[in-house]
């Protein structure tokens, strides 16, 4: 009888937990709710969700994984593509939560919005016992982002400046479409073939799709692939102007930053260029 | 009784000396790795991705993975003593790595345990630094050209490939190691381990292609010891 009323209890708030989790899928940026993970009440979550790709050791070899690219993660060691802090360091709980609900885009990992926020807590607890670097280890400090500057056209225009100083074209194209001169030999570090992210086909990158997770994805790297961190030699004012640059890539997702860069007839020229023939060379028109 | 007296002081002496100058001689194990067979032929580097870089050299370079020289020598082989030796606090001075004209200089570059490494892009191209580590940490950097050097080290002791995903041919070794006893080959394939102490030790020599070979080792004083190394090429 007291276990009746008590799950009871415990499903209307999983309920009421879930209906939050799922609205807040919709903005990647979730804020933790007030759970605290426990480890032993994500094992045999675990053992039921993730184990046929992350595999029994959470070495990333499931039964799956042999025919899945990219990979699944390997827990083991540690490595992780979305984190809040520095290259090579350990990512906060906050970021592995927000990778359950978002999942990866383009790759086999799904959202996982679905359980309820404690399942995702107690998941994250559990995964972070298959490294002992979480003994050793803190995780790094949270990059500090700066509060998002007035968009402005200088703004937009300072980005693509620093996308050309910063040698991003190399592999993102000149048009961000991922077809840069270095792109197609691209291999992550479990030597498997990867590329770049092609900004023309969505804003839905891997990593979030607000303005603090594509500033958050150049300045942290995404740790495991080519893609390298840049905080040691871009400034916070001009990490900035590369995101609102970045946003004018994405001209098949309406952002503020690809309206007002349309405002201006030169914009609007080379957007509507690039819409029609949808590849560099057919373009016409230099950007 | 002074006379003793001396006798004792002198003989102190020569005690205390005799423990002082013990120290810094110690022994020497030396030799030389050598190849049998016919080790691959290195490919050269087409760099014409790289207008900046492939300027810089009239002939192609080629790929540095198997190092040969006269005599059937192998070089960038790393000799050190991989156990008899206790772990060695990381020296004060910085190991150099260094991008020029879009290769790593050195190709392997041995360091130990918390020594610091400092990282230096001196090309007109950006770099990324990714060294692929399974026992360390994993990290990758941009490093622009004019940036200043990059400093990191590593805490644990690790064969650590190196490369830059912008420029696919670019392959490089660190070898982070526990204790101040290890040399890496020139062309003459020849190494020179000294101030050992005498001790039993095991000394491995490590190709990044050809894999690792160990030696067993026994030094009783200031004695040469030598230890030569032989491996099998692979033709491919």
């Amino acid at each position: 009888m007291r276990n009746i009323n008590i799950s009871k209890i415990c499903l209307s708030l999983a309920a009421a937990v879930l209906l939050v989790g799922i609205a807040s899928a919709q903005d990647s940026h979730i804020k933790e709710p007030n759970v605290s993970g426990h480890a032993d009440a994500g094992k045999p979550l675990y053992y039921r969700y993730c184990w046929g790709c992350h595999g029994a050791r959470g070495d990333g070899n499931g039964e799956n994984a042999p025919y899945v690219t990219p990979t699944p993660r390997n827990f083991v060691q540690a490595t992780f593509k979305c984190r809040s802090t520095p290259t090579g360091t350990l990512p906060l709980d906050q970021d592995l939560y927000n990778t359950l609900v978002r999942g990866f885009n383009f790759t086999n990992m799904p959202s996982w919005a679905a359980l309820t926020a404690q399942n995702r807590a107690d998941l994250v607890a559990f995964i972070k016992t298959f490294s002992p670097r979480w003994k050793t280890e803190k995780p790094g400090d949270p990059i500090p982002i700066p509060a998002e500057p007035k968009l402005t056209l200088d703004s937009i225009k300072h980005g693509g400046e620093l996308f050309q100083k910063l040698e991003c074209w190399k592999c993102h194209g000149q048009e961000g479409r991922g077809d840069g001169p270095s792109a197609s030999t691209l291999t992550d570090s479990n030597d498997q073939p990867i590329r770049p992210f092609n900004f023309t086909t969505s804003n839905r990158s891997k990593c979030g799709r607000t303005n603090q997770d594509v500033y958050r994805i150049f300045m942290t790297g995404v740790d495991g692939t080519p893609m390298p961190s840049f905080a040691d030699v871009v400034k916070p004012e001009d990490a900035w102007d590369l995101v609102h640059y970045l946003r004018t890539l994405q001209y098949n997702s309406p952002s503020p930053e690809l309206a007002l860069w349309m405002s201006t007839k030169e914009g609007h020229d080379i957007v509507e260029a690039k819409k029609v023939y949808n590849t560099n060379t057919g373009s016409g028109i230099n950007p | 009784m002074r006379k003793s007296h001396v006798v004792m002081a002198g003989f102190a002496m020569l005690a205390a000396s005799a423990v002082t100058m013990a120290g810094p001689a110690g022994g020497t194990v030396s030799g030389k790795v050598t190849y049998e067979g016919t080790p691959a032929k290195m490919k050269p580097i087409d760099m014409s991705k790289e207008p900046s870089c492939a300027k810089m050299y009239s002939t192609p370079p080629v790929a540095e993975t198997v190092v040969t020289g006269p005599g059937n020598a192998l070089g960038d082989v790393v000799v050190y003593v991989s156990a008899g030796a206790p772990d060695e606090a990381a020296p004060s001075t910085a190991a150099i790595f260094t991008q020029k004209g879009c290769r790593y200089i050195p190709h392997i570059l041995a360091f130990q345990v918390n020594q610091e490494l400092k990282i230096s892009n001196e090309d007109q191209t950006s770099h990324n630094i990714h060294p692929l580590p399974k026992l360390n940490r994993e990290w990758n950097k941009s490093q622009p050209p004019g940036t200043p050097p990059i400093s990191e080290k590593y805490d644990k002791s690790e064969f650590i490939p190196v490369k830059c995903n912008i420029h696919p041919w670019m392959h490089g070794n660190f070898a982070v190691l526990k204790n101040s006893h290890y040399a890496v080959t020139p062309d003459s394939g020849a190494f020179s381990l000294a101030n050992l102490p005498p001790g039993k030790y095991t000394i491995t020599a490590w190709q990044e292609s050809y894999g690792e070979q160990t030696q067993e080792v026994t030094i009783s004083g200031s004695e040469t010891k030598t230890v030569n190394f032989v491996f099998k090429a692979k033709p491919y």
